[in-house]
């Protein structure tokens, strides 16, 4: 049942090439398949410094199909916007403009390019594949770093002491016509979220978890399952938002405890159970939440 | 036509005129007329862009990026701090080769907070690869903002306009205005297959090993070594077109001059003045205008000035720990005249913050040069019109 849909759900052309640079088991890359098959040919990404900075190839390859313009690490918004307004200028109303960005260029160093792009409404499609640090750079903390996790700059006993910026809230707040969460965990419900998105217009967001095996101290084998275990636990809800105001989980999790996903993790190797249980307690905060803006409170 | 227009509005209407398709801006002071009169361009229909109310300038240069890799004409404005914060990305779109046009009102930089001219904030993008073309009245403002396109277009380099705070922004003056369809004819719709397109999917800017990018900067190079064969063609043009040529270097009043004033901007005007004033009373002084300062005009300034015995440079600019930048880059570019008409190179800094610079001060710049007649081997630039 659950194979004759995803066989409908996933359009089969494929718009990145094999030849691409990602590691094992790289989230990104995945991310990056499974959007542009949702997208389609008629997609350009405006492409801020981040680990696809290197997947996509040096010159003069590319293992895209689409055009895509690489661009300083603060401006996937500003750059998108610029883009768009070319397209507008010259008539081009179909084609979809992408800023692809890791959670550093998203989360961190271009926040104000994207608070400034989705105040202006612009109408781009912003996805930020979250890997949860800087890991081009070699696994330094960004603000999407989950509290307790290690990182090269939250190093030893020092892990990370605050917990992940809240970037859907940040989105919900400026209005955004659509902002979702997905993961490769669950293609189907990603796919509808990509095509929802290309289908609205003004600014949309999608923030889509990016497992990294090398950064996260993970089996290049668990992608899909920590990104599973990341939505069973409310690690990582998947949500839409429309407007800002209607939140909507589409895959309800089951609720298993947050150890059975940080286990599997390297990077949380160093939590006691105190810690575990802070951060299931915090974890439970936030779906609480949630579960109070679904119900619009 | 002819309007009395101040100078910010002057790019404004060059700015119309060469039809720009994205405009994407952020106001400080003294640039923000040149955008309010395209906002108001834009929202009446006399021009037909979209323009882009960015939350900062470094997102003023991204989103122009992005339009002009997309393939259209593009353009903003600045000043000072807004210039500084777009640094890293001046650095992009010279490299990525697009022919964005920026004006620039020269302001100086704080701290303290100054609103007045110096060239400070311009001069510090020396090496972004960026043509900069600095202007000294409302009339060259206008023309050289639609030149500025032209050329930008045809050798795929951005081009800065430059205009000094206050003595050109705030200040009017009456300027012909073109018709619109003669600058059509001079300026046509930018086309380029060298943009983002769906139908040729390519990537721009990738990663580049030391295999290549080496060749992508002689390139770069090698297109400015154009700029100056490329300007005189069309300002040339120009002239033909609508009867005014301004080229990269303007002598005056050269002929058996024995010190020779070097200037740009409004400081030129000034100068012309006290040239006139000092040959009527039978002095051997002359004016040389820099209006391009990149690439440099190395060539035609070794010909305006080889033979020419003293050269008093006058710097709205420093360069901490050295001197004026002007005079530095004269220097080097004389080097290699022959030494009996390798002329003497004094440099003076003058100015700054938007400090008046007079008659009074320009004469004493060049009674000093006219009085150095031996010069020790080193010298330093003075400042003239400082308080003890």
């Amino acid at each position: 049942m659950t194979q004759t849909l995803i066989k409908d759900a996933i359009p089969r052309r494929e718009l990145l090439d094999s030849g691409h640079l990602a590691c094992p088991g790289c989230g990104a890359a995945l991310a990056m398949r499974m959007v542009l098959k949702g997208l389609g040919e008629r997609t350009m990404v405006s492409l801020p410094a981040c680990c696809w900075s290197i997947i996509a190839g040096p010159y003069p390859q590319s293992s895209l199909k689409v055009p895509l313009y690489h661009t300083a690490f603060e401006t996937g918004a500003s750059v998108a916007s610029g883009i768009k307004a070319a397209l507008l200028a010259r008539g081009d109303t179909q084609t979809t403009v992408v800023a692809w960005a890791g959670d550093g260029g998203t989360f961190d160093i271009g926040l104000q390019a994207l608070s400034g792009a989705a105040e202006r409404n612009e109408d781009i499609l912003y996805v930020c594949y979250d890997n949860e640090a800087y890991m081009n750079t070699g696994i330094q903390r960004s603000s999407a770093t989950p509290f307790g996790a290690w990182t090269t700059t939250t190093p030893g006993t020092h892990t990370k002491s605050h917990p992940k910026k809240d970037i859907l809230a940040i989105l919900a707040a400026h209005r955004v016509p659509y902002a979702a969460s997905a993961t490769l965990a669950y293609p189907e419900d990603l796919m509808a979220k990509v095509t929802r998105a290309k289908e609205t217009h003004g600014m949309r967001f999608l923030h889509v978890l990016a497992p990294c095996p090398p950064g996260w101290k993970s089996e290049d084998s668990e992608t899909i399952a920590l990104s599973r275990l990341a939505v069973q636990s409310r690690v990582f809800p998947l949500v839409e938002i429309e407007d800002g105001e209607t939140w909507r989980v589409t895959v309800e999790p089951d609720g298993t405890p947050v150890a059975e996903y940080l286990r599997r993790q390297g990077r949380f190797r160093q939590l006691g159970e105190d810690e575990v249980r802070a951060i299931q307690e915090q974890v439970d905060e936030r779906w609480a939440l949630i579960e109070r803006r679904v119900a619009g409170g | 036509m002819k309007k009395v227009i101040i100078g910010n509005h002057a790019v404004s209407w060059g700015v119309a005129l060469a039809r720009a398709e994205v405009i994407a801006a952020y106001p400080i002071t003294p640039q923000t007329q040149i955008v309010e009169e395209l906002a108001e361009m834009c929202s009446d229909g006399r021009l037909a862009a979209r323009f882009i109310k960015v939350e900062s300038e470094h997102s003023a240069m991204a989103a122009c990026i992005g339009a002009s890799a997309a393939g259209v004409r593009a353009f903003t404005a600045t000043s000072s701090q807004g210039l500084l914060l777009m640094h890293e990305l001046l650095h992009w779109a010279g490299l990525g080769r697009l022919p964005i046009v920026m004006a620039d009102v020269n302001r100086a930089v704080a701290p303290g907070w100054n609103i007045w001219t110096d060239q400070n904030d311009t001069l510090a993008q020396r090496d972004t690869g960026w043509v900069q073309l600095y202007c000294e009245n409302n009339q060259e403002v206008l023309d050289t903002t639609v030149q500025a396109f032209r050329l930008a277009e045809t050798l795929n380099l951005p081009v800065m306009i430059v205009l000094d705070a206050f003595f050109l922004s705030h200040t009017s003056e009456p300027v012909d205005i073109p018709e619109p369809a003669d600058v059509d004819a001079f300026l046509p719709r930018r086309e380029t297959d060298l943009k983002l397109d769906v139908a040729n999917p390519r990537a721009f800017g990738a990663l580049t090993t030391p295999a290549v990018y080496m060749e992508m900067r002689m390139r770069q190079q090698e297109a400015f070594d154009r700029v100056h064969e490329a300007y005189g063609a069309i300002d040339a043009e120009w002239g033909s077109r609508f009867g005014r040529t301004w080229g990269a270097i303007e002598p005056y009043r050269m002929e058996g001059a024995e010190t020779v004033l070097v200037t740009s901007g409004t400081v030129t005007s000034t100068a012309r003045h006290v040239v006139n004033e000092r040959r009527a009373q039978g002095e051997k002084v002359g004016l040389l205008k820099i209006k391009m300062f990149r690439p440099f005009p190395t060539r035609a300034l070794r010909e305006a000035l080889a033979g020419v015995p003293r050269v008093a440079v006058l710097d709205r600019n420093i360069s901490p720990g050295h001197g004026g930048i002007f005079a530095e880059e004269l220097r080097s570019a004389l080097y290699d005249v022959a030494e009996p008409l390798r002329p003497q190179v004094d440099g003076y800094v003058i100015g700054l913050g938007g400090r008046d610079v007079t008659p009074a001060v320009i004469g004493e710049c060049l009674d000093r040069t006219r009085g150095n007649g031996s010069s020790s081997p080193v010298r330093e630039d003075e400042w003239v019109g400082v308080k003890p």
